[in-house]
């Protein structure tokens, strides 16, 4: 290098490309989801469905709780029944809106409750590393050797039926996963430089897990979320199936799932209605985590 | 372009100065950090790697210190060490006659406002998630500046270090080239106004002509913000460019210290001859055919016995297997001493190719 003469190096030319309009992080999330019409398509049916679970007292066309012995069982297409009645002669459609109440609810409460938990327990975990990792790691993995079905009808059965447990069951059920792809993307950040160097400039622990970690452990958890709000609708059906979870008379899909299959020979598709339900809400879930995770990745 | 090999260690009169101009900028006073290694059903103590093992040096103000030596020999360690960013087993800081760390001494903010960083791999020791004005922002942010001031003070540096803060403000580093990203990095070191900057590899990773662009830069900044540089590299031509003096490391200890020119010309351990005579030259009838040094370096876990390098040292004796070589006080001695831990430099040593005295050695 000493015999490189002075002045002999260009002068630092780093004016690069002309200005560009600069998107932040969502903009450019943002960008991406728009050209993926499956995806797109997807969050459609979602606020499709939330909005008819919301304002199901002004859609539903009959009561969803009123039974009527004389129109037990209609089938798909009844003039009055659009979508028949079940066991009981309630209206299908009309359950199916309410019960989507129950189902979505299922659905996201506990993903919300259990990533906000098992979130911080993971990023604690992957933060500090050592001691605090094996503590926090190895009281999950206790949870992890159950399968998760199990797991929830245990505590389920031992809390006894209604809403509020089954929320806590599948919550506590939720935790163990979204804590370990917390402790997984924590642990991957906190071994890179840009951390250190936020140590070096004398920031504290606190301000380094808000400015540094959470914003590079958001996606990952996200789009892992996302895949569990339909495994927690599918797990909630299940508790209501088995009788653990919301008690008749309320509409809920998995109630009605579990109601109805002892008329699957007399009314197969009208039997059938609420697994169709689940599926297409789950399989939506599903599909818009999978958009998510290519429009999060920042370097693609 | 400023000439980096004849500057002095100028002894212009800083604001900040707490110890005065001839006060080193910082001192090591024997620092060690071994690594435990645990194995076992009680994961017990078993083995220590031993990264830095008693090391020893001074950095004056505005100076260059060229750290060289191998991969895996304790440099990013000591940089490491030197930042607080690992905790040392033994040994003091005194930064501008200040010890670091004590009740009488200077605090860890202290610390944190005079030194910075720069790291070796650009990509990584840049938040993907911030634009990089923050990511340089967010250092004076976390010291207590105002958003608006830190954010100017962000646009200010992104000018010094060549980029444009309108154009590069708000991007991501993903959105940067190399050398772009290690201006950043050298932004961001700046943000807090340090007076001694660790340069760790900051320039290996980037190709030869940004290299140059960004030796010439951190060149330019040395001059307009009187800082004191450590520079760590394993580019020992880079390092004769822009160093004062170079300190040689093997296996976690000193093995040589003194100014650039007497230990380019007159190296006096065979390590750093050996280092030396592994220099690419510019010269194709002079190309390096043969390894001048065979071998791995010895597990630091078990380092050898002695002098550390009589593994591979092609005059080792059994003086050299028996008794370490001191490198001598380099604490007291003149920054212009040239010290080598080496038996074959210290008269007396028992050593055949020891001198009978200092004389014969520099054959004065």
């Amino acid at each position: 290098m000493t015999d490189i003469p002075a002045g002999s190096m260009p002068v630092p030319a780093t004016q690069g490309a002309p200005a560009t309009k600069v998107r932040g992080y969502w903009g450019n999330v943002w960008n991406k989801l728009r050209y993926d019409p499956v995806t797109l398509f997807c969050m459609g049916l979602i606020l499709l469905i939330i909005l008819s679970a919301v304002f199901a007292p002004w859609l539903a066309p009959l009561d969803p709780e009123k039974s009527s012995m004389a129109n037990r069982l209609r089938p798909i297409g009844h003039p009055k029944f659009l979508l028949g009645t079940d066991e009981q002669g309630r209206d299908i459609l009309s359950r199916l809106l309410y019960g989507g109440r129950v189902s979505l609810m299922m659905g996201i409460v506990p993903v919300v409750f259990a990533t906000l938990i098992g979130g911080a327990f993971g990023i604690i975990a992957g933060y500090y590393g050592g001691k605090v990792n094996m503590v926090i790691m190895r009281t999950m993995d206790v949870f992890f050797a159950f399968p998760s079905v199990l797991l929830a009808v245990a505590i389920a059965g031992s809390l006894g039926g209604g809403i509020g447990n089954q929320m806590l069951t599948l919550t506590v059920v939720l935790i163990p996963p979204i804590c370990r792809v917390a402790e997984t993307a924590t642990s991957q950040v906190r071994s890179l430089d840009f951390v250190d160097a936020a140590r070096a400039s004398g920031a504290s622990t606190l301000s380094i897990l808000f400015t540094h970690v959470l914003i590079n452990v958001l996606s990952p958890v996200l789009v892992y979320a996302s895949t569990l709000v339909s495994i927690s609708i599918i797990l909630a059906a299940g508790l209501s199936f088995l009788g653990l979870g919301v008690s008749p008379p309320t509409a809920d899909w998995g109630l009605m799932l579990s109601t109805l299959r002892q008329a699957i020979y007399v009314q197969p598709l009208v039997t059938a209605l609420p697994g169709i339900a689940i599926l297409i809400t789950s399989i939506a879930f599903n599909l818009v985590s999978d958009g998510l995770r290519q429009a999060m990745d920042v370097k693609a | 372009m400023t000439d980096l090999i004849d500057t002095p260690a100028s002894p212009a009169p800083d604001p900040r100065d707490r110890g005065g101009p001839a006060q080193p900028m910082l001192i090591v006073e024997n620092i060690k950090k071994y690594f435990p290694i645990r194995a076992g059903l009680l994961n017990k103590q078993v083995a220590e790697v031993k990264a830095v093992d008693d090391i020893s040096f001074y950095v004056l103000k505005g100076e260059t210190l060229g750290i060289v030596g191998e991969s895996g020999c304790g440099k990013s360690t000591l940089a490491r060490l030197l930042m607080y960013l690992i905790d040392k087993d033994e040994g003091h800081l005194i930064l501008d006659g200040d010890t670091v760390g004590e009740k009488s001494g200077v605090g860890l903010d202290g610390l944190r406002r005079s030194l910075q960083m720069v790291f070796q791999d650009s990509y990584s020791s840049l938040n993907p998630r911030l634009p990089i004005e923050q990511s340089i922002a967010y250092g004076p942010r976390v010291q207590g500046a105002k958003p608006r001031q830190a954010k100017e003070q962000a646009r200010a540096l992104l000018d010094q270090v060549g980029l444009l803060p309108d154009r590069f403000g708000q991007r991501y580093p993903h959105e940067l080239s190399g050398g772009q990203k290690q201006r950043v990095n050298i932004a961001r070191a700046l943000a807090l106004d340090p007076r001694l900057l660790i340069l760790d590899e900051a320039v290996s990773a980037l190709d030869k002509s940004v290299e140059a662009q960004v030796l010439n830069l951190l060149g330019d900044l040395k001059q307009a913000l009187n800082l004191t540089y450590i520079f760590i590299s394993h580019d020992l031509h880079v390092v004769r460019f822009i160093s004062d003096r170079v300190l040689v490391m093997y296996l976690g200890q000193v093995v040589e210290i003194g100014p650039v020119d007497k230990l380019y010309e007159n190296p006096l351990h065979p390590y750093t001859q050996a280092l030396l005579a592994c220099r690419l030259s510019m010269d194709p009838d002079e190309r390096v055919e043969a390894a001048p040094l065979a071998g791995d370096p010895p597990n630091p876990v078990n380092p050898p016995s002695g002098c550390r390098f009589h593994t591979r040292c092609p005059h080792a004796e059994e003086i050299c297997m028996a008794k370490a070589p001191p490198l001598g006080d380099v604490l007291r001695a003149d920054p212009q001493d040239h010290l080598a831990a080496c038996h074959m430099v210290k008269p007396g040593s028992g050593h055949s190719k020891a001198p009978a005295t200092l004389a014969e050695l520099f054959n004065i």
